[in-house]
């Protein structure tokens, strides 16, 4: 996926100006938080919860490569095959060489943000295989051609009425009449367009929440079920996964969980958890004949041991989008490219160079709010900063904002002239916007007053009071 | 008779270039509650460095406050940005230098917000003041989330006369100034102290009150551009009984 994350505040404008987003967004900003809010209610040993959640990714990045080496031999002796991808396209290539040698036409996908991240759709369809994704918010998002918008809830910037339209435009045989205003209907008409699509497709494609290395198994949650159809019923099953998804054991994936769905969507669990391990045995009922395991690392390993490393304990639940005031004021594809929100403020310009994503850690006023929901912990505000220090190291700050900042760090370290200024403004400011108490304009900020008046100050600073006797 | 406590007020700079009132109102306040209060020369914690990425420019000027606020027992600021960036941000932005780290520790463990001061330090559990108004309270985030300042302001407030509270169901989400955020992305910032100045105006509030000054410049801004009369006040000149003395902010 290209980004356009360099053009951040023009995505944000286009954002903010659309309509239907905005209404979809208001359900949102509402709606994920107070669900949340519930389940954590409802456990009282949540805060214990997450410090045994952050112990545990904590110590598994501590130990990556014994856990990612355990969990391939695990995998191998299961009858699997791991598939090592340093970049996106060897990712690509690796599900591409599968696909071919299964002699795909069809693969079904259920959620994966790494074949976002790698763009695997566009790869399989310029070599004549078709993906189908079977996530309903990903099947619509698929309808319209346009990219996820959220990491859990990829359709969420849409109000049911445009997917109702985008049914009628994409499933030309049925009877144009039907109705298609409540949700229970479109459901159970993208329901009937998958079927056949499952049961045709040769290859199954799922991500992954958890790699356990003492098993080789992977987990995936969905509420769907559609995770289970993909990698189910195909010959080959392939899983794609990043190397921070991995746990040491069934025990750590389970304490986990616990924190996963009612971070995510303030569900006790999703509604369906599969852990799949290996092909299908001799004996067993169902499942693929080929289990291959994709593994990307695309970045995330120079991320060990710096400033950064805290992010790779990100469990992808959406937490941080969901209670983001900015995020659910722009909207998803404002950031540009896969990891909206805080997490993918942090992420992208890992992922991708801050020079493409360099809005990203800007734009966010450090709320905090990301942090005091994160499952695991994460420190987005102060990783956000440590960007924008290597920004500024880098000189890539806004050339105005260094030279504020060059004035600012001059008098704030004079107080004699400091107060001098600040009296000097005071007065005249005061003196200006008297009679009225505010300003409706101000060409020194005019990015203010654009939006919104500027209080007018009292007349005297406080400094100058104090030192004149004044005491109360 | 105990020595009074000796309270170093870190004044903050937009109560010093905007609103005096609050700067006196927590000087009366901390008298109140038996504490004596310095101003010591002072300019600024450093947040606005720490915030743009500038670590070094940001240390240089938090050496000074180190250096001004030393002795005091304690240190306190009607804003819990400020007293945010010293009492949770100085530790990390000293964490790897070693001839300030245990200065910026100490000095990050003696300082307050105010609220939080008075209530939980000081144990005030009444303030004599009579404000007969149905108010808002936005709960300013590094205030909120840095230091757990919640419950203090609330209880301070039930102690005034004729003062209700109207809670707000957004009151924990950001307003949109975050320092230069508000006019770095002016458009975002709108949608968002929009939002914030809709609900206050939906909630039936006569005031709207806050524990930082920047937070109520953004939202009294706002409210007036939007033609809502709402009164915008920083909650220290309520408790401390000078609402005569200064108009609402944004007020002739």
């Amino acid at each position: 996926m290209q980004p356009t994350s360099r053009d951040f505040p023009a995505n944000a404008r286009a954002g903010l100006a659309d309509a239907n987003l905005q209404r979809a967004m208001a359900l949102a900003r509402t709606g994920f938080p107070a669900r949340r809010a519930e389940a954590v209610a409802r456990l009282p040993e949540f805060e214990a919860l997450r410090e045994a959640g952050k112990a545990i990714k904590d110590h598994t990045l501590a130990h990556l490569d014994f856990y990612l080496e355990r969990y391939e031999r695990a995998v191998i002796a299961q009858g699997g095959t791991v598939h090592w991808a340093r970049d996106a396209a060897e990712a690509r290539a690796a599900v591409l060489g599968i696909c071919q040698a299964a002699g795909a036409r069809t693969v079904t996908k259920g959620k994966s943000m790494i074949a976002e991240e790698v763009g695997l759709n566009a790869h399989l369809e310029a070599h004549g295989i078709v993906p189908v994704e079977t996530d309903l918010g990903e099947y619509i998002i698929q309808l319209r051609h346009e990219p996820p918008s959220h990491i859990i809830a990829p359709a969420i910037h849409l109000m049911k009425e445009q997917v109702a339209d985008s049914f009628r435009a994409a499933h030309t045989g049925l009877d144009p009449g039907r109705p298609l205003a409540e949700a229970r209907a479109m459901c159970a008409e993208a329901r009937a367009m998958l079927r056949p699509r499952f049961l045709a497709a040769d290859v199954g494609i799922t991500g992954a929440n958890f790699l356990v290395a003492e098993t080789g198994s992977s987990i995936i949650v969905t509420n769907e079920g559609n995770g289970d159809l993909t990698q189910t019923l195909p010959r080959v099953h392939i899983v794609m996964a990043s190397i921070e998804k991995v746990v040491p054991t069934l025990e750590d994936a389970a304490t986990l969980l616990r924190l996963l769905a009612r971070s995510a969507t303030g569900q006790e669990f999703s509604s369906y958890t599969t852990v799949s391990t290996g092909p299908r045995r001799p004996g067993d009922l169902d499942g693929p004949e080929q289990y291959h395991v994709v593994i990307l690392d695309n970045g995330r390993s120079r991320l060990l041991g710096g400033e950064f490393q805290d992010m790779l304990r990100c469990l992808k639940c959406a937490a941080c989008l969901n209670h983001c005031p900015v995020y659910t004021a722009v909207g998803g594809h404002a950031y540009g490219w896969v990891y909206p929100g805080p997490m993918g403020s942090v992420l992208t310009p890992a992922l991708i160079g801050l020079a493409e994503a360099g809005h990203l850690p800007n734009a966010s006023t450090l709320c905090g709010r990301c942090e005091s929901v994160c499952p695991v912990k994460i420190p987005l505000p102060k990783m956000l900063r440590h960007w924008r220090e290597r920004q500024f190291a880098a000189n890539q700050a806004p050339p105005a904002a260094r030279s504020l900042l060059s004035l600012w760090r001059f008098a704030a370290s004079r107080p004699a002239l400091y107060h001098r200024l600040a009296g000097a403004a005071a007065r005249l400011l005061a003196w200006a916007g008297r009679g009225r108490g505010r300003f409706r304009s101000l060409p020194f900020a005019a990015g203010w007053t654009a939006v919104r008046d500027m209080p007018a100050p009292e007349g005297r600073t406080f400094h100058a009071q104090w030192a004149a006797g004044r005491r109360r | 008779m105990a020595e009074p406590v000796r309270v170093g007020l870190l004044v903050t700079c937009l109560v010093d270039l905007f609103r005096p009132t609050v700067g006196f109102a927590a000087v009366r306040l901390l008298e109140r509650a038996g504490c004596a209060v310095e101003v010591p020369l002072q300019t600024c914690c450093g947040q606005p460095a720490y915030n743009s990425g500038d670590r070094a420019g940001a240390r240089a000027v938090a050496r000074r406050v180190i250096a001004a606020f030393a002795g005091y027992d304690y240190v306190v600021a009607p804003s819990g940005s400020c007293a945010g960036m010293v009492r949770v941000h100085y530790p990390e932005l000293f964490a790897d230098a070693p001839a300030d780290r245990a200065a910026a520790a100490e000095l990050a463990a003696r300082t307050y917000e105010l609220t939080a001061f008075l209530v939980d330090v000081r144990g005030v559990a009444a303030v004599e003041a009579v404000w007969p108004r149905r108010a808002a309270y936005h709960d300013a985030c590094s205030g909120l989330r840095e230091l757990g300042v919640k419950e203090q302001p609330r209880r301070l407030l039930a102690g005034v006369a004729g003062c209700e509270l109207a809670e707000l169901p957004g009151a924990e989400v950001c307003c949109g100034f975050g320092g230069t955020f508000c006019v770095k992305y002016p458009a975002i910032s709108d949608k968002m102290v929009g939002d914030k100045a809709a609900e206050i105006a939906a909630s039936g509030a006569e005031a709207v009150l806050a524990g930082d000054l920047g937070c109520l410049l953004n939202i009294a801004g706002k409210l007036s551009r939007l033609g809502h009369r709402v009164e915008a006040r920083h909650v220290a000149e309520v408790l401390a009984g000078m609402t005569g003395e200064a108009p609402p902010i944004g007020e002739p």
